[in-house]
């Protein structure tokens, strides 16, 4: 049988690894904008994204409509579960939004828009990742509404995935940018991909161990039967981060982008495997939280005719405006 | 202490948020079309006067654009967030309708909106004119998605109630719901009339200090010219409307007009008055006998719903959309006669030496905004208490969080928009104040393009348009 409900998990899934992919270098730009105090490094590297930061944030909105139509129960319960962290996250997109905009056309309060989008852009990062790790630890449902307590969320777990996931958009802003700038830029992002990858290794460790340490059922998941399928996903993360480490070393412009992707895939899937098939972990599993079969198919039929086309055109967008950005091309200024 | 509930608060932060993101939409949908038609009309003519026009209102467009999509990234997480029974309740036909904005619209606009602003020396002149009709196409739809929900909202259709929840049965029915085509129809002429002001404001500003350069007095003939043909329309639709809510929300209609007690002889049109509703009566009333009647159901003697006629608790508060409502058609009608007396000085050739005029368009400038506001505030005002009307109760719609955190995060936005309100006015103003570049540098293909040899015939035909600038940039 068709089931409209698991296709609508893995279409969410799947607009949530594209939003990680596309806006996440673009919120690791602003956390690595701290790193490089000129003025016209950090024009270039804003330049490198103004034409696409507003095309990766959409995805977001997707997922967050997605789940509004396909699973409103989730978006229900889990926003209210996650109040504050989404509130501070919006606040941080709101900030760095606009400093796009305006700090180009400022003159004496530069500095203050160039703190608004490094610190809107860490806020972001770092509250979407204190709300992925309050999901991964549980959210408290019943009668199809969150029962717990407004602070319930902010756990040291999730502080922790939070900093994790600041790491982790560092490094993919840090290759992007590899491939976007080059001279003396490009040397010194190449000097800062090594500790930002041993940074992201050490978080996924840690990780790694305290969720199945505080979540019995992941554990059981992870170390039952399945893990003679599952122990190549660590080794497979150890062999990307050999192979950033050696493109750094060797100045290959594009692998360590690519590789941090893959080492994010990697983290995901992990991920997708600990919750599988809950929606809302630890009780409410993707069937139970699905919206009644009329909205999942009015829905699909959009999402299948025109995501192809938004796709399609989003790389056109990416293709025209490829290649290096350098100071004074056309962008803010 | 004053004890505010978190459902009051969740509701001011909604009524704060939604009516900030509004402002800069409603400029922006309008100035994405205005802009394609300038850039169709360069590359038409090739008048430089129309790309000068064209750089320089898509500097205003970039900033608020900006605005306007953060604050917007807003509003779609807050059904979530503050209102969680309702998205539970409503979400299977509000998400859908969502979602189908995001497919349709705010990727379209993301996607060639680069091109659009950052573009110019990357893609050829047809491809820029196709990303910049692409956003402008894509504000359009974006309206026509979140209107399909809010009117849904406002007068539901198509569902069932299974479980106590909506069940969508017809999308056809959702989509086109009683309220839909009037809402779409005046929210649509409300955006090109606010953008349309903003932008003979600006221009009527330039022209008074006399800093023009063709481009000041082109596009104030542009605007007042759009507006000429929107804002007299806005009147007969805005009558329509008002038709369509006597027949679906009467209750509103009542608490508009201020009108607590039958009049079997004629009903009267309440000009001015203080609604009282404790008292249930319409204080220092200033009435004009059987005009309500005639307006509301063209005749003499007709009907109009009362507010006694509700239950108490049904009813919406008239102090507010009494008001909202007369600032909204109060300055439409200034609207018309901006509009009116534009066109006669500009046929008497008059227009840029018009002092007074000018100074009016100048003042001009906010009404948009301020009718826009009205407007909203009389149609979702005057829908309460229902949020999905009839259906579901404001007072039930509310997350399961507590007064402290919708408390806290409404202090945060307030005090971040208006920051970042401040600070986007500021250089809104400046973009405005400063005024076009001169001689804008123009893309490279335009040197290689064909050029039409000579002056273009049109060029300097009329007296108003004639600007010659035609070859600065060699
Ligand atoms: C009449 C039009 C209109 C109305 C009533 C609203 N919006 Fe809006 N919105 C737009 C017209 C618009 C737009 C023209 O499409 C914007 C404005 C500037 C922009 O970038 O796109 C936009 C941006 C925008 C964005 C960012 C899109 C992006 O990422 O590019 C979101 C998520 C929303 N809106 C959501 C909402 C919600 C949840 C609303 C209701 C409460 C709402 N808007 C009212
Ligand atoms: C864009 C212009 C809009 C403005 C200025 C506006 C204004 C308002 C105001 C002032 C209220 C508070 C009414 C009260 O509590 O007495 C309100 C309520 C509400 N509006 Fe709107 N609205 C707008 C658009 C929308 C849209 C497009 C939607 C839905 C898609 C919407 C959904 C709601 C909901 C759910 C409420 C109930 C919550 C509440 O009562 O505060 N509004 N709006
Ligand atoms: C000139 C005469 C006008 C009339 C007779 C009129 C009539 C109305 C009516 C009856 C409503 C309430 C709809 C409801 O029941 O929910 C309404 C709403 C509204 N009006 Fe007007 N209006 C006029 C002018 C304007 C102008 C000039 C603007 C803005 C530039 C404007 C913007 C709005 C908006 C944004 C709404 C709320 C959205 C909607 O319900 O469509 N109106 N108008």
């Amino acid at each position: 049988m068709l089931d409209l409900a698991l296709i609508w998990a893995l279409i969410i899934a799947l607009g949530v690894l594209i939003y990680v992919i596309l806006d996440g270098f673009d919120l690791g730009i602003g956390i690595v904008f701290a790193f490089f105090p000129h003025d016209e490094d950090r024009q270039v590297m804003m330049n490198t994204v103004a034409p696409v930061w507003d095309g990766n944030e959409t995805w977001m909105v997707l997922g967050g409509a997605g789940l509004f139509a396909a699973f409103p129960v989730v978006y229900s319960a889990v926003l209210s579960a996650l109040y504050l962290p989404l509130v501070l996250m919006l606040v941080g997109l709101v900030l760095r939004g606009v400093a796009f905009e305006i700090r180009g056309k400022s003159q004496r309060t530069r500095p203050v828009w160039d703190l608004a989008f490094m610190t809107g852009s860490a806020m972001a990062t770092f509250f979407q990742g204190v709300g992925l790790g309050a999901f991964i630890q549980g959210i408290a449902v019943v009668n199809r509404e969150f029962a717990g307590n407004g602070f319930d969320c902010f756990t040291a777990f999730s502080l922790f995935t939070g900093a994790g996931l600041m790491a982790t958009y560092a490094m993919l802003g840090c290759g992007w940018l590899i491939i976007k700038t080059d001279g003396q830029l490009q040397r010194r992002m190449f000097r800062l991909m090594p500790a930002l990858t041993i940074a992201l290794l050490a978080a996924m460790a840690v990780i790694s161990v305290w969720t199945p340490l505080s979540q019995p059922a992941i554990a059981s998941r992870w170390f039952g039967p399945a893990l003679s399928m599952l122990w190549p996903v660590p080794l497979a993360v150890l062999a990307c981060a050999r192979g950033i480490l050696q493109a750094v070393k060797t100045g290959n412009e594009t692998r360590p982008y690519l590789l941090t992707l893959a080492l994010i895939a990697l983290g995901y899937l992990g991920f997708l495997i600990s919750i599988w098939p809950n929606l809302i972990p630890p009780g409410v599993s993707l069937w139970a939280a699905a919206a009644p079969e009329s909205s999942l198919k009015f829905t699909l039929i959009g999402v299948v005719a025109i995501l192809p086309v938004i796709l399609f055109y989003t790389g056109y967008s990416y293709w025209v405006f490829r290649g290096k950005v350098r100071p004074h091309d056309e962008g803010y200024h | 202490m004053i004890d505010i509930a978190a459902i009051e608060l969740a509701r001011i932060q909604f009524a704060f948020t939604v009516s900030f993101h509004i402002i800069f939409p409603a400029t922006t949908i309008g100035l994405a079309t205005f802009i394609a038609v300038l850039e169709g009309l360069w590359l038409k003519t090739r008048r430089e006067v129309y790309y000068t026009l064209c750089r320089f209102w898509s500097r205003a467009f970039a900033l608020c654009f900006a605005i306007g999509v953060v604050s917007g990234i807003v509003m779609s997480y807050q059904f979530g967030t503050n209102w969680s029974v309702f998205s539970n309740f409503a979400g299977s036909i509000t998400g859908p309708l969502l979602t189908y904005e995001v497919l349709t619209a705010f990727f379209l606009e993301a996607g060639f909106l680069g091109i659009m602003l950052f573009g110019w020396n990357k893609v050829g002149p047809r491809a820029h004119f196709a990303a910049t009709v692409a956003v402008a196409t894509g504000t359009l739809i974006s309206m026509f998605w979140i209107l399909a929900s809010n009117s849904w909202m406002q007068t539901p259709a198509g569902y069932r109630i299974v479980d106590g929840r909506v069940m969508p049965v017809d999308w056809m029915a959702i989509v086109f719901n009683p309220s839909f085509p009037y809402r779409f129809m005046h929210m649509a002429l409300a955006v090109f009339a606010v953008s349309m002001l903003l932008v003979s404001a600006t221009s009527a500003w330039h022209l008074l200090r006399n800093r023009d350069n063709g481009a000041m007095r082109t596009s104030l003939v542009m605007a007042l010219g759009c507006l000429l043909v929107v804002t007299p329309l806005q009147a007969l639709v805005g009558d329509a409307h008002g038709l369509n809510t006597l027949k679906y929300q009467p209750a509103k209609l009542a608490a508009i007009e201020g009108l607590w007690d039958v009049h079997p002889e004629g009903t009267p049109l309440n000009l001015f008055g203080l609604p009282d509703m404790e008292a249930e009566t319409t204080r220092y009333s200033l009435g004009i006998p059987h005009l309500g009647s005639l307006i509301l159901t063209h005749s003499w003697t007709g009907a109009v719903p009362n507010m006694k006629r509700f239950p108490k608790q049904d009813r919406p508060d008239s102090r507010i959309v009494f008001w909202s409502f007369r600032i909204m058609v109060g300055l439409g009608m200034l609207m018309i006669v901006l509009a009116v007396t534009g066109a006669w000085l500009h046929r008497r050739g008059r227009l840029q030496r018009a002092i007074g005029f000018l100074r009016f368009a100048v003042a001009m400038g906010p009404a948009g905004y301020v009718s826009l506001l009205a407007g909203w505030i009389t149609s979702e005002v005057g829908r309460q208490p229902w949020v999905v009307y009839g259906l579901l109760r404001t007072s039930q719609a509310a997350s399961p969080v507590t007064r402290q955190q919708v408390g806290l995060s409404l202090l945060i936005f307030v005090t971040l928009y208006t920051l970042v309100f401040g600070t986007g006015l500021f250089y809104l103003f400046k973009i405005l104040r400063t005024g076009p570049e001169p001689a804008p540098a123009l893309p490279l293909w335009n040197d290689a393009a064909a050029r039409p040899s000579g002056r273009h015939p049109l060029q300097g035909a009329s007296l108003e348009h004639s600007s010659r600038q035609g070859d600065n940039h060699a």
